[in-house]
């Protein structure tokens, strides 16, 4: 039995004008998996993902990361288990006029100081570690160039380089792979499936494109109407289990034609 | 047929207006006639401009200038750290964000002017309330546009940066500052164009600076000296505009760069 990584215990949340986009979650996930989350849009996929590290506020719940419920810290207790959980999102969110070299040891911010990490001053092993990590992820050329220099996959890359360089238990994509064309797509989850197994990094996915979750992931969670509809392996999610999923956006488009 | 009356209606209410403030002001053609006279004779000795001491001129006329550049400064400084407070997407809590873009509105609401009149209360004649002057207005209005340069940056860009585990400040200094930085920059060189006037006036009311020079000139009915500072205020106010002119050209060009990559 690998060990429990993250656990999330009757996790809800209610949006004020009453709908809820995720109702009484419970689910656990151990180390080194990389699970892939699909559901039909606006089924909550996003909402479950951001809440994990509390980009968004659930209403009710535990999450706990390595045994520490991050719902109950604030503060800088907040912020140390937050550099456990990297994110690479949909529209990557670098910081466009800085370098790639800088975006990616944004990764170090939560373990620098504070006056020292606003100046960018980082240690001389930190920039090393940087770099390998660049070229790691086939970067090396676009190392002093400016972020919004790079096409969109290199910018994911950077992306998935900033999340690595936090040391994470945990790495949450939201889409990352909605903006790219299929070759980029590949190469960006390639890259998210071998720092899973190679570091034992468990990978949370949010994918609506459902053969790459099927190709990628060693585990898949479905979810409709916030509710899990399917938790299990690959193989066992059949094309039945996948019209189930995505009914309510099947018979919307079926009305719209 | 309903439009032509609109018109006449509204014509006839700017002429009313434009009688009653005549009359009310007591703007007689007597007045006016024996002030071009005057006017004349004042013109006349004018000519030609003179300045009797240059070098207490040019003096004054970089004083001006210092005033300019640290008030400029200060306000720079100090609006950027409200701004933070007061943006939106940044602000601790939503009433700390409508405190300080009161606060800043109000400041804005009093003229330069008046600050310096209020600072010269505070810490005598000089170019010290000059400064301060210059500084809280630059804040009246920098900390609303520095704020509204803030509200527009990509939600995401923050969420990015909080995911990392970094602290407000580094937030700030890492993602929103070089963000925002081409914002900031051509909002503070517009603003040095507006300081450089103010602070060439600011002397007026015995706050330092060539304004000083001039009052006195005037005191003394020396009117081919003020003329001659006049000038000299002119074309300090020229040179400046055509630096910072020249500074916001280059300024677009990067950016330009920046969008045509």
């Amino acid at each position: 039995m690998a060990e429990k990584v993250l656990e999330i215990k009757n996790l809800t949340k209610k949006f004020p004008d009453g709908t809820v986009a995720l109702n009484d979650i419970s689910v656990s996930f151990e180390k080194g998996d990389l699970i892939a989350v699909i559901g039909p849009s606006g089924a909550g996929k996003s909402t479950f993902l951001r809440s994990i590290n509390r980009l968004q506020e659930p209403t009710f719940g535990e999450i706990l990361i390595e045994g520490k419920d991050i719902l109950k810290t604030k503060g800088s207790s907040l912020r140390k288990l937050r550099r456990k959980v990297g994110m690479v999102f949909q529209g990557y969110n670098l910081i466009k006029r800085s370098s790639v070299l800088q975006n990616v040891l944004h990764g170090r911010l939560g373990y620098s100081s504070s006056i020292k990490g606003s100046l960018g001053m980082f240690s001389q092993q930190e920039r090393k570690r940087a770099l390998e990590v660049l070229i790691r992820m086939g970067l090396e050329e676009q190392t002093l160039k400016r972020a919004d220099e790079c096409s969109g996959g290199q910018q994911q890359r950077v992306g998935i380089a900033r999340a690595m360089m936090q040391d994470p238990v945990i790495l949450l994509a939201d889409e990352p792979i909605a903006s790219l064309d299929p070759a980029s797509s590949a190469r960006v989850m390639n890259y998210i499936k071998i720092m899973s197994q190679e570091q034992g990094i468990t990978a949370i996915v949010n994918l609506h494109q459902v053969d790459y979750a099927k190709s990628f992931a060693t585990r898949i969670i479905g979810i409709r109407a916030g509710e899990i509809m399917y938790d299990g392996p690959p193989h066992l999610l059949s094309e039945h289990i996948i019209k189930d999923l995505y009914q309510d956006q099947y018979a919307e488009e079926a009305r719209a034609q | 047929m309903k439009k032509n009356i609109k018109v006449w209606l509204v014509a006839g209410v700017a002429f009313l207006l434009f009688i009653l403030s005549l009359a009310q002001l007591g703007l007689s053609r007597e007045r006016l006639s024996a002030a071009y006279d005057r006017g004349m004779v004042i013109v006349d000795s004018m000519i030609p401009p003179s300045v009797s001491n240059p070098s207490n001129v040019a003096t004054a006329a970089l004083e001006s200038l210092h005033v300019a550049v640290l008030g400029t400064l200060f306000g720079v400084v100090f609006s950027l750290i409200l701004a933070v407070f007061a943006a939106r997407n940044l602000t601790p809590h939503f009433t700390v964000s409508v405190a300080v873009k009161s606060f800043a509105a109000f400041v804005r609401a009093v003229p330069a002017l008046i600050w310096a009149i209020l600072f010269i209360i505070a810490v005598g004649l000089g170019p010290t309330p000059g400064i301060l002057a210059l500084a809280v207005n630059s804040i009246g209005m920098l900390v609303k546009v520095y704020a509204e340069a803030i509200e527009e940056i990509d939600i995401g860009i923050v969420e990015a940066m909080k995911s990392t585990g970094a602290s407000p400040m580094q937030l700030v200094f890492q993602g929103v500052l070089p963000t925002m930085m081409s914002a900031l920059v051509s909002w503070s060189i517009f603003r040095f164009d507006i300081n450089i006037r103010y602070a060439a006036i600011l002397g007026i009311v015995g706050a330092g600076g060539i304004g000083w020079e001039l009052v006195r000139a005037s005191r003394m009915a020396a009117y081919s000296e003020v003329m001659g500072i006049t000038l000299v205020i002119f074309f300090m106010i020229l040179v400046v505009e055509n630096v910072t002119r020249l500074l916001k050209k280059r300024l677009d060009l990067a950016s330009m760069e920046t969008v045509r990559s």
